[in-house]
């Protein structure tokens, strides 16, 4: 996630499981931790029996509440005034880890004189283009600094965004030497001092006002992150897609990183802030991306606007300081990866080969594309979005324009059987017949039949054996794309097209085994590590060369099969090692469990206090120590000041713990690399029944719209229309099911835990709308209309908001046509409304109805 | 029978082993030949092979017990110092997530309009989706934009998953597709 990447360079969680047991505070706020991460929430309950404090800040009251020491109950979508307040909170009282602050972030830095905040221009920052509904972020910039390849990116508008998008990074800086600052935090346009008007009317009674939670309420929480806090004491936060699937989701983890920089708590033990996933390798498939705008590693896809070669590429993106100064290194190794001794020197290392991007082609875009026909062919393996994508309708309707669709799944899901199982085939809106998609359904195997690694929510890659082979047609996706790829080249290898020579100069040779010739995992993961001029594998990525001699699938992962070790395969019992665990698996980057963790340790190299010791400047072997591997050049001596003309890691100092940050300081204060602003502010959800208290602009301004027949909105607060839909609707998940439901509705345990779709009410609406607890209950909005069994519970609670009460419907996404129980898809209700940065679905706050009563075209039980 | 063999089967009498000692009739004397002949299925596996929980991205160890060819039990790993033996609901259900009775063996085939699914070979499937791409790429190739930059691409083809998938499965699903020139490339982090 950007809000990660961009406010301490890497797009991951900062810290790892475990160490929550090191906390004294945690909370736990967009994720239902109990419920959705159960095995990983003992780390939490270990913290809580050493005597932490366990905050669940949510709009329910769930079995995370339940063992919490508080729950504070929020309206839904209001989280950054929530966590604004702490900020303003923190600032009021003089309660910042003022040391940390001043060595560690860009508080000190002077911004550009030219920035107007949203509090000058009631919403907007200075470089609105209301007529592109853009940024130009030319005045968020540091005082005499431009941002690195600020008129390429001008050029490019919007996508900008797209460019570091999921990427672990945000844009460089333009020059290498240290940024002007005031150590004393004083100067009117230092980053302390923005922060602090920016957020100075975010009290405890505004607080209350949009968020609904009582004031006293929220300072206790605030007041406990801050004595929990400091060189003793550290807290840490936990979230998942509660905070992300917002118009504003970026922005909820960006105020996230500004209090816990504020406060001292990344890079230390029990502190950080740890993003909870939700599939087995969302974060693989993030680092290696299965992204349309990423490169493996983060490194960005060419663009058709300002990258028409690798040097104008690699000006654009190499920053003079910190890590991302070595891209050439990266990108030319994994051009090296790909096409082998074909990519030479001369030729750019066939830099040329790759397809260019020109803007959003993301999955929300591509499905409308797929409705207006420009799309013809899509591949889909091991994901559903018949359920489980916003405004599923809309999907089903646009798969019914595609000429061709495969679909790869142990079972028929939902998005292979649209053309005879959906509700628009019932309710008579499509006829099978008219139907001309062509449907290949091809059975995947299980990773019970497969060798292959995950990389989880703490970074960590985790070897997965094959313990008996795939029956009948079933095959790995590895098999399936080793098999296309093969078939496809031997029927154009006699082209002499220009367009096919990427594909028959790709190296495409895996060995592969058995009878039904199942490509080597382990000979991919090699890749992917890297090799070396002797063909070694490469053991770090600070050996990859620029010049050709290395090649390497993916930079980051470097390390991962050093001397020749399947490290991810690594299963040294916890037992027999420190709580670290080092030995289990392999971590990115080079095998660090808490990143950035050289914070864990004072300006001077000693820990900050002995409670909260982890890596340590040990003056006599003259390098870092400690329970992890230091993230930092193991020998860089914390007085180390960079000489004129340094470069890369080379010109960060060594009291500057962010390395991948072109000054090495963590940003409070984004000046590229987020779209919607430098910094967070609060907007109303698009659809929402409040009107935002703090500026004219009710949403943000930035968020992607797209109003169109079948996706229309519903006009928010006091509009005409806005009272047809009166309450707030949001989705979550439960512990029996996952996800869109393909690997749990199938399943004959989780079907019968679990049985039914059902909508969850406070006893104040079902009284104010005469629900009845086990009846049917049908939910509308503009998009759809659902129905479900009615769950009145106390677990719900209306907030009040301006004096009023706001009611909140749940509704779990995990059903559909098939499985083993069957129901309604709540994604159905929602419309495709998304945030700039990394186009995520709004599906935590919108409006809705509910009424008593089945669906008006539904029979289906 | 001989005397012995009487007693001994006397002795077995549950009222007589719940005066010996079992006084609540929950223990010793509650037990059956038949319990005393059970034993988990785990211990009849051929082997025990290392693995990790399909599901969440806590990432939780699992051990997959085989035996005759065929994942008779999938259990907790207490090992790992992530997860230290225990699965949640769903990890613990995984055994009924690989075997599932709706789980599909076969290729099958919808053609355009048609009301029903067909039987298709594998490798026929195969040799026509790659038809299917190449045409389709064709048809919809971009060399360069209406200003002659570069483009090198087709719109016309998307990919969408990942998150599932191992590592090694996104790696080369990104490189095949990059070479074809599909940018399209999409998967559940943001959904």
């Amino acid at each position: 996630m950007p809000g990660l990447g961009t406010s301490f360079g890497r797009g991951g969680a900062t810290t790892f499981q475990q160490d929550l047991q090191n906390s004294d505070c945690i909370v736990i706020m967009g994720s239902n931790m109990a419920e959705c991460h159960p095995v990983g929430f003992q780390w939490v309950m270990e913290a809580r029996a050493r005597g932490a404090r366990i905050i669940h800040v949510d709009p329910r009251f769930t079995r995370t509440s339940a063992v919490a020491t508080d729950h504070v109950r929020i309206r839904a979508g209001s989280d950054i005034a929530f966590l604004g307040g702490i900020v303003n909170y923190i600032l009021e009282h003089r309660r910042e880890f003022r040391d940390y602050v001043v060595a560690y972030t860009n508080a000190p830095v002077i911004v550009d004189e030219g920035f107007k905040d949203t509090e000058d221009l009631d919403g907007f920052f200075s470089g609105w283009n209301a007529e592109k509904g853009t940024y130009d972020n030319t005045t968020w910039q540091y005082a005499g600094m431009e941002v690195h390849g600020a008129a390429g990116q001008r050029e490019m508008g919007a996508t900008q965004g797209e460019q570091s998008g999921h990427g672990g990074h945000g844009a460089a800086l333009k020059h290498g030497e240290p940024p002007e600052t005031d150590p004393t935090l004083e100067h009117p346009r230092c980053v302390f001092q923005l922060l602090r008007r920016h957020y100075a009317r975010y009290t405890p009674e505004l607080v209350e006002d949009v968020c609904g939670v009582p004031r006293e309420r929220f300072v206790e929480v605030a007041e406990a992150l801050c004595r929990n806090s400091g060189r003793e004491r550290t807290s840490a936060f936990a979230y998942a897609v509660g905070w992300t699937q917002h118009t504003v989701g970026v922005q909820y983890i960006r105020t996230a990183a500004i209090i816990q920089l504020l406060l001292g708590n990344i890079g230390r033990p029990g502190g950080g802030i740890l993003a909870l996933r939700g599939h087995a390798s969302i974060q693989g498939s993030t680092d290696i991306p299965t992204l349309y705008n990423i490169l493996p590693g983060y490194i960005p896809m060419p663009h058709a606007q300002a990258h028409d070669n690798l040097q104008r590429f690699l000006e654009l993106n190499t920053s003079p300081s910190g890590f991302w100064g070595n891209m050439a290194a990266y990108t030319v190794s994994l051009l090296k990866a790909w096409w082998g001794p074909h990519a030479t020197a001369e030729n750019d290392f066939c830099f040329d080969y790759l397809p260019r991007i020109t803007g959003d082609h993301s999955a929300y875009q591509t499905a409308l594309d797929m409705l207006d026909h420009r799309v013809k062919g899509q591949i889909v393996v091991g994901q559903n979005p018949a359920v489980g994508s916003a405004n599923s309708g809309l999907h089903r309707k646009a798969l019914a324009e595609l000429e061709w669709l495969v679909v790869r799944d142990l079972v028929e899901v939902e998005t292979a059987a649209f053309w005879y199982d959906s509700p628009e085939v019932e309710r008579g809106e499509l006829r099978t017949q008219d139907i001309g998609t062509e449907v290949f359904f091809l059975p995947a195997a299980a990773h019970t039949e497969k060798d292959g690694s995950f990389t989880n929510t703490q970074r960590l890659l985790q070897w997965h054996h094959k313990a008996v082979e795939p029956l009948g047609d079933c095959r790995s996706e590895l098999w399936f794309y080793y098999h296309l790829g093969r078939i496809i080249r031997e029927k154009v290898a006699a082209s002499e097209d220009e367009r096919d020579r990427p594909l028959l100069e790709l190296q495409w040779h895996y060995p592969t085994e058995g009878e039904i010739g199942e490509p080597s995992a382990e000979a991919v993961l090699r890749e992917i590590n890297g090799t070396g001029p002797d063909g070694a594998a490469l053991s770090a990525y600070t050996e990859l060369a620029d010049d050709g001699s290395t090649a390497c699938g993916c930079w980051i992962y470097c390390g991962c099969f050093a001397d020749e070790v399947n490290r991810p395969a690594r299963r040294t019992p916890g037992s027999e090692q420190t709580w670290v665990a080092p030995e289990w698996g392999w971590a990115w980057p080079a095998n660090r469990r808490i990143l950035y963790n050289r914070a864990s340790a004072d300006p001077d190299g000693r820990p900050w206090s002995e409670r909260k010791r982890y890596v340590w400047w040990d003056e006599d072997e003259e390098r870092w120590t400690g329970e992890d591997v230091p993230d930092f050049q193991p020998d860089k001596r914390p007085d180390y000041v960079p000489p004129a003309g340094a470069k890369a890691q080379d010109a960060i100092a060594g009291v500057h713990p962010f390395i991948m940050q072109p000054d090495g300081r963590g940003w409070l204060f984004v000046p590229s690399g987020v779209v919607d602003g430098p910094l967070p502010t609060h907007y109303e959800p698009h659809e929402s029944p409040s009107a935002n208290p703090l500026y004219g602009q009710q949403s943000n301004p930035a968020r992607q719209i797209f109003n169109r027949p079948g996706n229309r909105s519903h006009p928010s607060n006091g509009s005409p229309g806005a009272d047809r839909y009166p309450y707030v609707m949001t989705t979550y998940r439960l512990t029996e099911h996952h996800t869109a439901g393909g690997m749990s509705r199938f399943v004959p345990y989780l079907a019968e835990l679990q049985p039914a779709m059902f909508i969850e009410v406070s006893p104040e609406l079902a009284a104010e709308r005469g629900l009845e607890h086990g009846g049917w209950a049908t939910v509308s909005s503009e998009r759809a209309a659902i129905e479900g069994r009615v769950l009145v519970t106390e677990r719900m609670a209306p907030v009040r908001v301006e004096g009023r009460p706001v009611h909140q419907v749940g509704l779990p996404y995990h059903w559909g046509t098939r499985g083993l129980t069957r129901g309604a898809s709540a994604n159905d209700l929602f419309p495709i409304v998304l945030d700039p940065n990394v186009h995520i679905q709004e599906v935590k706050a919108a409006t809705c109805d509910i009424r008593p009563g089945r669906s008006p075209r539904g029979a289906r039980a | 029978m001989d005397v012995e063999g009487v007693w001994s089967r006397a002795a077995r009498w549950p009222l007589l082993r719940q005066l010996d000692g079992d006084r609540r009739g929950l223990g010793s004397a509650a037990r059956s030949l038949r319990t005393a002949s059970l034993h988990p299925r785990t211990a009849d596996a051929d082997h025990v092979v290392r693995s990790i929980c399909p599901y969440c991205a806590v990432g939780c160890g699992q051990r997959v017990y085989v035996k005759d060819g065929q994942v008779t039990q999938i259990e907790g790993d207490p090992d790992s110092p992530i997860s230290r033996g225990r699965l949640c609901p769903k990890g613990a259900a995984s055994r009924g997530y690989v075997t599932s009775p709706l789980r599909e063996y076969r290729v099958k085939y919808r053609r355009p309009h048609g009301t029903n699914w067909e039987a298709l070979p594998l490798d026929r499937a195969m040799d026509m989706i790659a038809d299917r791409v190449i045409a389709t790429r064709k048809e919809t190739w971009q060399d360069t934009d209406s200003e002659g930059r570069t483009l090198r691409r087709s719109m016309g083809v998307a990919n969408l998953g990942g998150a599932t998938l191992d590592n090694e499965e996104n790696y080369t699903i990104k490189k095949l597709m990059s070479a074809l020139g599909f940018v399209q490339v999409e998967n559940q982090a943001r959904i």
